[in-house]
């Protein structure tokens, strides 16, 4: 398979990102894609290994190995046939999964692993520029139905595999279009949104039904909705963000990241907020406040907005540069990250916590922060001590606080249906799947909180197998 | 009570005896009967004790015996009233000691006698002296009377009577459920010769029984044998010679051999017996040895008519492929003669008499040394070896040996020796066999076309289904056969589980194993010795009758591949006119039916066969084509087996082929099941749909045509490997042959379909079967709304997160790198989890084992450090990997007490030496593998431990190649071999055919290096235990035993996944066998195969191992992360790999590898005392600590069984479990202490030494103590030259002059046997004959086979001819020689060869390196010359004709050999009859070497100042 030597002949070589000066003026994609003749050899630098990592790493267990030498042997048709069968979406992962595989690639030992994840969307990308990704509508229906409700990654990768193994499959969105996270929450420099549209379309082309608007629980129904179908899938995500109730919370200028980056890019996709509710970095001293990628797209949205200045702090101690012995290959690697978005300007702080906010005239000027030390106790468990004397201001005019998210909506549905959850607020969910309720099953990050688009899109496939063999055996 | 062979118990079991041996005959070739005969006869066996053995007693032999002709005026002399010589017969009977018994069956002998129209006029009690015996001997001792009968018959009508008579006696008592029955046996019964034999060393033979030296006996003729057995359990009846024969050897086909013998029972009609034939039957007595077996084939065969010659070659006949000079009407008699025969194929040296002729042959390998003399007053002499008898000089008339496949027959009655090519064209002119050939047998190639038939199939994608094809199958299977031609290589070992145990379902093919050889018979090399192999086979109408001949019995169809493509297939079936008429078999069972549907199926197959059988069809067709939704493929191994068997039960196998048309066969491994099950013919329709599939697809990139020939090829060579793996040449005699094992059958499947085959762990059952193979079957039909990517990869090669599971995964790979990177016991401890939870899947044997607890404090536990002296890691040689890996785990092993092994390869010398701060980097353990690579006498002597590693456990039974890119500067110059140059190393060692060899082998390096210990490594499969008990015998010190598990740098995928069994069956049969034997006590057993933890270690502890061997898990712990591609040179981490970029990435160190061994025995000291054993020697062979869980509720995983495992023999009451002593090495009074005295002066202070001895072939390995003497003092290059000089007088014993060092020079007048000069290091050897001698030295032989074995400098002059294998693997040695045997200069990588006269075939095969000039006087040595690898060409270069010139000046000197003077003083006329052969590749690099030399003298002369004057 492949080139055995590939490695050893070519060297690592990524599309790289378009020049920051250029990039910052819009929101399109920053990424750039190499040509097929560079494609082809990078991934003829996979080298079939007897003991993949790459697919230990990956949540959807893509199958690397294989499509690369599917790609380096330039047969797309093959490699995009590879890797849709365990992953639905790769035109996604391929641009924004933090690409797990390439942590363990083999190559990675020695700091050069296969371009995995370029690898993933070129394919992708080829094979729709060739017409090689076709809608496969089921050749029969089975006649059972099934609900899926939410339409991010984990739904989708739900509704679509159930969809194909020709149950009747509704999606609901509570929002206008499909997408969830995926569409409101990732800028379009990170993932275009007519890459999501592409996709949708070809997955109503396969005769799923979509209804959007639809909040259920509100617009429609529980009750209803376990009537009319024989299952019900919740990918509803875990929406409820983690705040920071601190003094001075209330003040104005304080915002929650998913409200500012979601308003942005409805705005992209030619929404018109009103002025009142815009929420605006232009000429801002934004204070970022969350060292995650959600804080990394504020960073990028607030200097594409032309903030006077970016500052993003993190409670944890900053991450080594390299790995530490105690996390060693083929693990995850907790190393500090420069997302495309720091490169694009932003000053950054760790170990601080952040007291209270300070204002003037009832808006934000900014968070009194002090430095923490982080201490391992007897048991191994990290904890926190403050600094005496290291309290200081950080003048800031519009804070985004990007702390995660704690766990699913429970108002709502979830009140509704009585569904157990979990002692971190998620929905309860067996092996199978199964909630506490027979025919309701969960999955995404409303079972596992939040966390990456391919542990969602793995989730949402798993889901869809243990509700197939639900029905099959009803 | 004892009664020879213990029963099967545990995984002991008696079929797997082996035995081999020292055979010969004394006869006067005028018939003049005398004493003298007798009495030399038994001194050529006391000559050859070193080649039988002794059990753990040390007095019981395991079998000598002698056939004389009936000493009439001896018998006369004790008063017994006989008629006239011929007019009675008599014979040696042996009888149960308790007289009841005794006398019932006298009883039987006066009523069959009487019944038979004979009268038995006396008994007589045979005089004994059972004081001589050893203990077990006499435990087993008959009563031991002698027969008489006369009747009034002429003497062969009387000799065919005697046979009746005594095979009615036999069978009578066999079924008689006497209680002493199997003390029973007539050693035989004859009107011309008598047998006197029993279970005595040689010496004893003589002593037990007093009538042998009495005056009076007289005969001309004395057959003798001496038998070493694998094992203690040798019996009385077991010792040879047999009735006909003595056989020195090995039937490795016996099983097939003996089915199809019976399944010819049926068919036998003799005008010579008439009705009374049915009496003979069974013509093979059950549960005797395979040469007992062989005998008795041979006399049936000479009984109903057949000359002993005309015998002889059915049974084993030479090889008459193309590429043997042989007549044609010979070829032809060996063609028609292998339609009704099979060859009773194996290493044998053969000895028969019939009382009037005597004779030897060799079986077409000719593996077994024979050697004779013949004297002016008409004595010859035959033995293993030469010097069995003394005569002076002037008295030989003639010196020679046997050659493979030729036959010497002596008539005592003409007084003339017949040679081999009269007597074969005797043979051939019997019949006009070419005729009939011409006439009847169709060759498949020439039957007409009708039809082609296309290799697409409807459904494609659902057969895909059906059949279980896997994306690994057309990756890693398809598409290299297709590409390459050739199998599939892989590396690393096989992780996953046994079939048993796998989650995943399975073909049935992949619940058995290979069978190979090792020790007790050598596996053969199918591409350097394609000459002895053959494919061809027949389909048919076969054989009627088998003793009669005529044209009828060959309308065959000859095929010369058992692969047949749909077209062929096709003409088959449309041939429907007599005796080639055939019906199709459906192989398909209900689908809704589950097991019992399958029963049926596999009834209804059989009763229409029979009925085909009864109609008169002559083939069978089973088919898989008829699948669909309601019906599923019966897998067709099952089918194929069972038909075979039935049909051999109800005899009437003979009188139809099978021929398979499955889709379901797809690698080597299926096929050579299929044929080994009975199958003739397949036809895998569905695999060349495959083909043609992926070639359309573009994913084989060439014209179907070109890959559907070549996966023919890799498959054809595929089975060739196989049958050659068991040392097995011809398909002919490995169809049905059986040569497997299974795991994870039920016994009842086994005993019903596959009788026969060995299966040790019980297992699934017809239900399961019929599950395994309707699971792909619903998936294929089960209604996908959208179509899913198929075939999937499910990883049975490679790892993949939902496929099978491997041992060796990421999370166990990173575990264990984390935790002794960082030296973390937690982490560790984390991993040991982990693997054992996942062993108790289960996916191990081991994980069905719990141990029981009985707790006591840590600190009572021996220290880790006693525990890390047990760990060793695996060999692997400096050339697979890396210098880095290699070093840092010699470093480790050192620094813990362990031992590294330096694998096959050499080591630095610079290694041997401690490094300043006192490390030590050398490996311990030193091995000597086939190819003896870097085995020099210093690398021997600096060694604590010297491996022979017999096999492998990812490819027992074959070869290794290292390709000429991975042989890099330095590994070249370890190996003594051209970097650039292939290296190959042979399938077997050319040193050890048979037991006895191993412990010649053993000797000479105990020779070397006394201090070391000498160990011995097989591969776990059935029968390892005896074959471990004899290598105990052969006095190893230590054993290995290899789980099929292990890894390796490269070898056929096939291999590692299909030979060889889980280590857990492996050491417990080891391990039970040596206990039951009293063995176990003085050996150490080590095991290896996929142990990681400390769990792992104390299970195999218990199960018998003392020391453990880890190879892939060390280098894991090195960065190792199983990339699987180390035979391509790329491995990523410098681990596997010599690329120098690649090793700049290796990022292991030592200590890791010290932090892994560490954690190991703390892990291990914990669980002991979680068991409350407070030593490890206290929990060894322990199984009544074991159990085997009962709480495992997967469907097959829960039909096993392990009780056998877990076996406790009862001997282990009052034997040791474990080692408590050492081995008793004969060296203490060898001829070298003497030597070494001698020669004090040159060892002390390099002064010139003289010695002059005479010499025995009893004295063997002279030389070797000597020079390991000189290489401990003065290194690699030894003494200056001539130093020590020594001249010997007599017949030299095995390895003279082995690994003879720098500075010796040893000149033996006389002669010579086997491995002269083996492992040369730099020493010189000139062998003279002895003066006075009469014979003309350059047409006798005077040195054996297998000369200069491995030697790596020095040189060799002999005055005479060589016997087989001249200079087989030689690396650097210099020889002149007047004439060799078969495979000169075979595998031969450098040094000069010059060979005076004629070659015999094969010359040069598989010759990488070194060059050899050959007199080419009769003009056809191309014909001889195997021309693989080398080119020739005439003797033009000025450096080349003074090499030549002075190496014949040389010879001159040394030997005064009047071919030298004549060759010398006529030069001009002799140089055009020169032919250089060297190897093209070894050509070339020359060349650049040349060139480069050239260059580097131009740069001088320009750039040197003292050039510049």
């Amino acid at each position: 398979m492949g080139n055995p030597k590939g490695f050893l002949e070519v060297k690592r070589k990524e599309g790289g990102n378009r020049p920051v000066s250029e990039r910052i003026l819009d929101f399109s994609e920053v990424e750039q894609t190499l040509d097929e003749e560079d494609r082809r050899l990078q991934a003829s630098r996979c080298m079939d290994c007897g003991v993949p990592f790459c697919q230990w790493g990956c949540p959807v267990m893509n199958n690397m190995p294989e499509w690369q030498d599917a790609i380096y042997r330039g047969d797309w048709q093959a490699a995009i046939n590879i890797l849709q069968a365990t992953n639905n979406f790769p035109e996604f992962t391929g641009r924004i999964c933090p690409a797990p595989c390439e942590k363990a690639c083999t190559l990675n030992i020695h700091k050069e692993p296969v371009t995995i994840r370029e690898n993933e969307a070129a394919t992708a990308e080829r094979a729709f520029e060739r017409g090689l990704i076709k809608p496969q509508p089921p050749a029969f229906r089975t006649g059972k139905k099934v609900a899926v409700i939410g339409s991010g990654p984990a739904g989708m990768a739900c509704a679509d595999l159930l969809n194909k193994a020709g149950h009747h499959v509704t999606l609901f969105e509570k929002d206008d279009s499909v997408g969830g996270l995926l569409r409101f929450g990732i800028p379009d420099f990170k993932l275009a949104k007519n890459v999501i549209d592409r996709r949708v379309q070809l997955m109503m082309e396969e005769g799923l039904v979509i209804r959007t608007s639809v909040h259920v629980g509100k617009d429609i129904s529980a009750e209803e909705l376990l009537n009319e179908f024989d299952a019900v899938c919740l990918a509803i995500g875990a929406m409820k963000p983690r705040d920071l109730p601190v003094e001075g919370r209330d003040l104005k200028g304080i915002y929650f990241a998913m409200d500012y980056l979601t308003q942005q890019n409805k705005v992209v996709r030619g929404d018109q907020i009103a002025e009142k509710d815009r929420i605006l970095a232009t000429g801002k001293k934004v204070l970022v406040i969350g060292g995650g990628d959600t804080g990394s797209d504020c960073v990028g949205t607030a200097n594409r907005q032309k903030a006077k200045s970016v500052t993003q702090i993190e409670i944890l101690p900053k991450p080594p540069e390299e790995r530490t012995p105690d996390n060693p290959w083929p693990y995850w690697a907790n190393v500090l990250k420069v997302s495309s978005s720091h490169e694009e300007g932003c000053e950054r702080f760790w170990s601080l916590s952040t007291k209270r906010f300070v204002g003037k005239n009832g808006s934000v000027t900014g968070a009194e922060v002090v430095e923490v030390a982080w201490e391992k106790d007897a048991n191994g468990k990290m904890l926190m001590k403050e600094i005496p004397g290291t309290k200081r201001i950080i003048p800031a005019d519009l804070v985004l606080l990007s702390l995660g998210f704690l766990h699913p909506v429970q108002e709502g549905l979830l009140k509704e249906l009585e569904l157990k959850l979990t002692e971190r607020g998620n929905v309860h969910v067996s092996r199978n799947h199964q909630t506490s309720k027979a025919k309701i099953f969960a999955a995404g990050d409303a079972v596992n909180g939040a966390t990456l688009v391919v542990h969602a899109i793995a989730s949402g496939r798993r889901a869809a197998q243990d509700i197939d063999r639900y029905l099959q055996n009803l | 009570m004892w009664k020879g062979l213990p029963d099967k118990s545990g995984l002991y079991n008696p079929e797997n005896e082996h035995d081999s041996c020292g055979i010969g005959f004394v006869a006067h070739i005028k018939g003049q009967k005398s004493g003298e005969i007798i009495r030399r006869g038994l001194e050529v066996l006391l000559n050859m004790s070193h080649r039988g053995a002794e059990s753990a007693d040390n007095t019981t032999g395991d079998g000598a015996g002698i056939t004389i002709q009936i000493p009439h005026r001896f018998l006369v002399s004790k008063g017994i009233s006989l008629p006239e010589p011929g007019e009675y017969g008599t014979g040696i009977v042996f009888f149960p000691p308790d007289e009841k018994e005794r006398k019932a069956i006298e009883q039987w002998f006066y009523r069959t006698a009487e019944e038979e129209n004979l009268t038995i006029p006396a008994f007589r009690d045979v005089p004994v002296n059972s004081s001589v015996l050893g203990e077990i001997a006499r435990r087993s001792e008959p009563v031991i009377r002698q027969v008489f009968l006369t009747g009034d018959y002429e003497q062969d009508e009387l000799e065919r009577k005697l046979y009746i008579f005594r095979k009615r006696i036999e069978n009578e008592v066999r079924n008689s459920g006497l209680s002493q029955s199997s003390y029973f046996y007539i050693n035989s019964l004859s009107t011309r010769t008598i047998v006197y034999k029993g279970l005595f060393t040689p010496v004893q033979l003589k002593e037990y029984y007093p009538d042998l030296s009495d005056p009076a006996m007289e005969s001309a003729i004395a057959l003798i044998h001496s038998r070493f057995s694998t094992n203690t359990f040798p019996t009385w009846d077991l010792a040879q010679p047999f009735r006909y024969l003595s056989h020195n050897g090995e039937i490795n086909t016996i099983k097939g051999n003996r089915l199809w013998m019976k399944a010819r029972e049926a068919l036998l009609q003799s005008q010579l017996f008439g009705k009374d034939l049915e009496k003979l039957f069974p013509v093979i007595e059950p549960g005797k040895s395979d040469s007992a077996s062989l005998d008795n084939v041979f006399e049936f065969l000479v009984m109903t008519g057949r000359s002993m010659p005309h015998a002889i070659t059915m049974l084993v006949p030479e090889s008459f492929n193309d590429r043997n000079p042989i007549p044609n009407s010979l070829k032809a008699y060996y063609e028609y003669h292998s339609m009704i025969m099979e060859p009773w194929d194996g290493p044998a040296s053969l000895v028969f008499t019939d009382g009037r002729y005597v004779g030897g042959t060799l079986d077409r390998n000719g593996l077994r040394p024979s050697r004779y003399v013949i004297t002016d007053d008409d004595l010859i002499v035959m033995g293993s070896e030469v010097g069995v008898q003394k005569f002076s000089a002037e008295k030989i008339r003639e010196k020679g040996r046997l050659r493979p496949g030729k036959i010497l027959l002596v008539d005592t009655k003409l007084g003339i020796i017949i040679p081999d090519n009269e007597i074969k064209s005797q043979l051939s002119r019997q019949n006009p066999y070419g005729n009939w050939l011409k006439e009847n047998r169709l060759e498949l190639e020439k039957i007409e076309v009708k039809q082609r038939i296309p290799s697409t199939i409807d459904q494609y994608e659902t057969y895909l289904r059906i059949f279980g094809y896997t994306k690994d199958d057309l990756d890693m299977v398809f598409k290299p056969m297709a590409l390459e031609g050739k199998e599939p290589v892989g590396s690393m070992g096989n992780d996953t589980p046994p079939a048993v145990l796998s989650k995943k379902p399975q073909r049935l093919f992949s619940y058995f194993k290979q069978h190979f050889a090792q020790v007790t018979n050598p596996p053969i090399d199918p591409i350097r010795e394609g000459l002895v192999m053959s494919l061809t086979n027949y389909i048919g109408a076969l054989q009627t009758n088998l003793l009669e001949e005529n044209p009828a019995m060959c309308k065959l169809i000859r095929f010369q591949s058992p692969i047949i493509i749909n077209t062929d297939l096709g003409k088959i079936k449309s041939l429907q006119r007599e005796e080639f008429s055939n019906i199709t078999i459906n192989m398909v069972f209900d689908a809704n039916g589950g097991g019992k549907a399958l029963q049926e199926a596999l009834d209804r197959i059989c009763r229409e066969a029979e009925q085909a059988v009864d109609n008169k069809i002559n083939y069978l067709i089973l088919s898989d084509r008829a699948v669909d939704k309601d019906h599923a493929p019966i897998p067709s191994l099952l089918a194929v087996s069972t038909l075979h068997h039935y049909l051999i039960g109800v005899k009437k196998r003979m009188q139809i082929g099978f021929i398979v048309e499955t889709a379901e066969a797809r690698e080597v491994m299926h096929f050579a099941l299929l044929l080994g099950y009975g199958a003739s013919v397949i036809n895998p329709y569905m695999a060349f749909a495959v083909l043609d599939d992926m070639c359309k697809k573009g994913e084989i990139t060439l014209d179907y045509k070109i890959a559907r020939q070549n996966y023919i090829k890799a498959i054809d060579n595929g089975l060739l490997k196989i049958m050659s793996k068991m040392g097995i040449s011809t398909l002919r005699s490995y169809h049905g042959s059986q040569i497997f094992e299974a795991i994870g059958l039920s016994n009842e499947i086994v005993e019903k379909y596959f009788n026969g085959t060995p299966s040790n762990i019980g297992g699934i059952g017809l239900e399961e079967i019929a599950e395994e193979a309707l699971i792909p079957h619903r998936e294929a039909f089960r209604l996908a709304p959208v179509k899913e990517v198929y075939p999937k990869t499910v990883g049975i090669y490679h790892w993949r997160k939902d496929g099978e599971f491997h041992g060796w995964n990421p999370e166990t790979i990173a575990l264990l790198q984390w935790a002794t990177k960082t030296n973390n016991y937690e982490k560790f401890r984390e991993f040991s989890n982990l693997v054992n939870s996942q062993n108790r899947e289960p996916n191990f044997l081991r994980g069905l084992l719990n141990y029981k607890k009985n707790p006591i404090p840590l600190e009572e536990v021996e220290p880790e450090e006693n525990i890390m002296k047990r760990f060793v890691t695996g060999a692997m040689s400096y050339g697979s990997i890396s210098k880095e890996a290699h070093e840092a785990l010699a470093r480790a092993m050192n620094s813990i007490g362990g031992r590294s092994n330096t694998g096959e390869g050499g080591e630095d010398a610079e290694r041997f030496k401690p490094l300043p701060d006192g490390t030590l980097i050398r490996s311990a353990i030193k091995q000597v593998a086939s190819g003896r690579f870097g085995v020099t006498t210093n690398y021997l002597v600096n060694a604590d431990e010297l491996q022979i590693k017999m096999a492998q456990g990812a490819k027992p039974g074959e070869g290794g190649q290292l390709p000429g890119y991975k042989v890099d500067k330095i590994i070249a110059r370890l190996r003594h071999s051209t970097p650039g140059i292939t290296l190959i190393s042979p399938p077997p060692h050319h040193d050890i055919y048979s037991i006895e060899d191993l412990a010649q082998l053993i000797f000479d390096l105990k020779c070397v290096n006394p201090t070391a210990k000498i160990s011995v490594k097989l591969v776990s499969e059935h029968g390892v235990g005896t074959v471990a008990a004899g290598v105990a015998k052969a006095r190893a010190d230590l054993i290995t035993i290899s789980g099929n598990e292990g890894g390796t740098g490269a070898s056929p995928v096939s291999s590692i996944k299909h030979a060889g069994l889980p280590i857990e069956l492996g050491i417990s049969e080891a391990h039970q066998t040596l206990v039951k034997n009293n063995l176990r006590g003085r050996v150490r057993l080590q095991t290896d195969g996929q142990l990681k933890t400390g769990l792992d270690v104390v299970l195999m502890g218990i199960l018998g191992a003392e020391e453990f061997g880890f190879a892939t898990a060390a280098l894991v712990t090195l960065g190792c992360i199983l990339m699987r591609k180390c035979h391509l040179n790329t491995c990523p981490v410098g681990v596997a790999t010599q690329n120098p970029e690649l090793r700049k990435r290796f990022i292991g160190r030592s200590e890791y590898v010290v932090n892994y061994f560490r954690f190991l025995a703390r892990e291990v000291r914990e669980i002991m005392a979680e068991m409350g054993i407070r030593k490890f020697d206290d929990l060894v062979g322990r199984t009544d600590l074991l159990e085997q869980r009962t709480d495992i509720d997967h469907w097959k995983a829960r039909t096993v069984d392990l009780s056998r495992i877990l076996h406790k023999p009862k001997e282990a009451e009052k034997f040791p479990l474990h080692q408590v002593t050492h081995q008793i090495h004969p060296i203490d009074e060898i001829l070298d202490r003497e030597l070494v005295k001698l020669a004090g002066k040159a060892l002390k202070n390099k002064e010139k030494v003289w010695i002059s001895r005479t010499i025995n072939n009893t004295d063997r390995a002279v030389g070797a103590m000597l020079s390991g003497e000189v290489a401990r003092r003065y290194g690699e290059f030894g003494l200056p030259d001539n130093t020590i000089n020594a001249r010997f007088y007599g017949s030299a014993g095995q390895s003279f002059g082995a690994f003879l060092a720098g500075g010796i020079s040893f000149t033996l007048e006389g002669d010579a046997n086997d491995y002269l000069g083996k492992g040369l290091s730099g020493g010189r050897i000139i062998v003279v004959p002895p003066a006075g001698s009469r014979f003309v030295p350059e047409e006798n032989i005077i040195i054996g086979n297998t000369v200069l074995y491995g030697a790596t400098s020095g040189e060799l002059y002999v005055r005479g001819i060589a016997g087989e294998r001249f200079a087989v693997r030689n690396s650097g040695a210099f020889a002149v020689v007047e004439g060799v045997g078969d495979h000169g200069c075979e595998y031969m990588t450098g040094g000069r060869v010059v060979v005076l006269g004629p070659t015999g075939r094969n010359f040069a095969a598989g010759m990488s390196g070194g060059i050899a000039y050959v007199l080419n006087r009769n003009g056809n040595f191309e014909y001889f010359c195997n021309k693989g690898l080398v080119e020739l060409s005439p003797l033009e270069d000025r450096s080349d004709i003074l090499e030549v010139q002075m190496m014949l000046n040389n010879h001159l000197l040394y030997t005064g050999s009047r071919v030298a003077e004549n060759i010398l003083s006529n030069w001009d006329e002799y140089l055009p009859m020169f032919v250089k052969v060297i190897p093209m590749e070894y050509r070339k690099v020359l060349e650049e070497q040349k060139l480069e030399a050239l260059r580097r003298k131009l740069e001088a002369t320009e750039d040197s100042p003292q050039y510049h004057y």
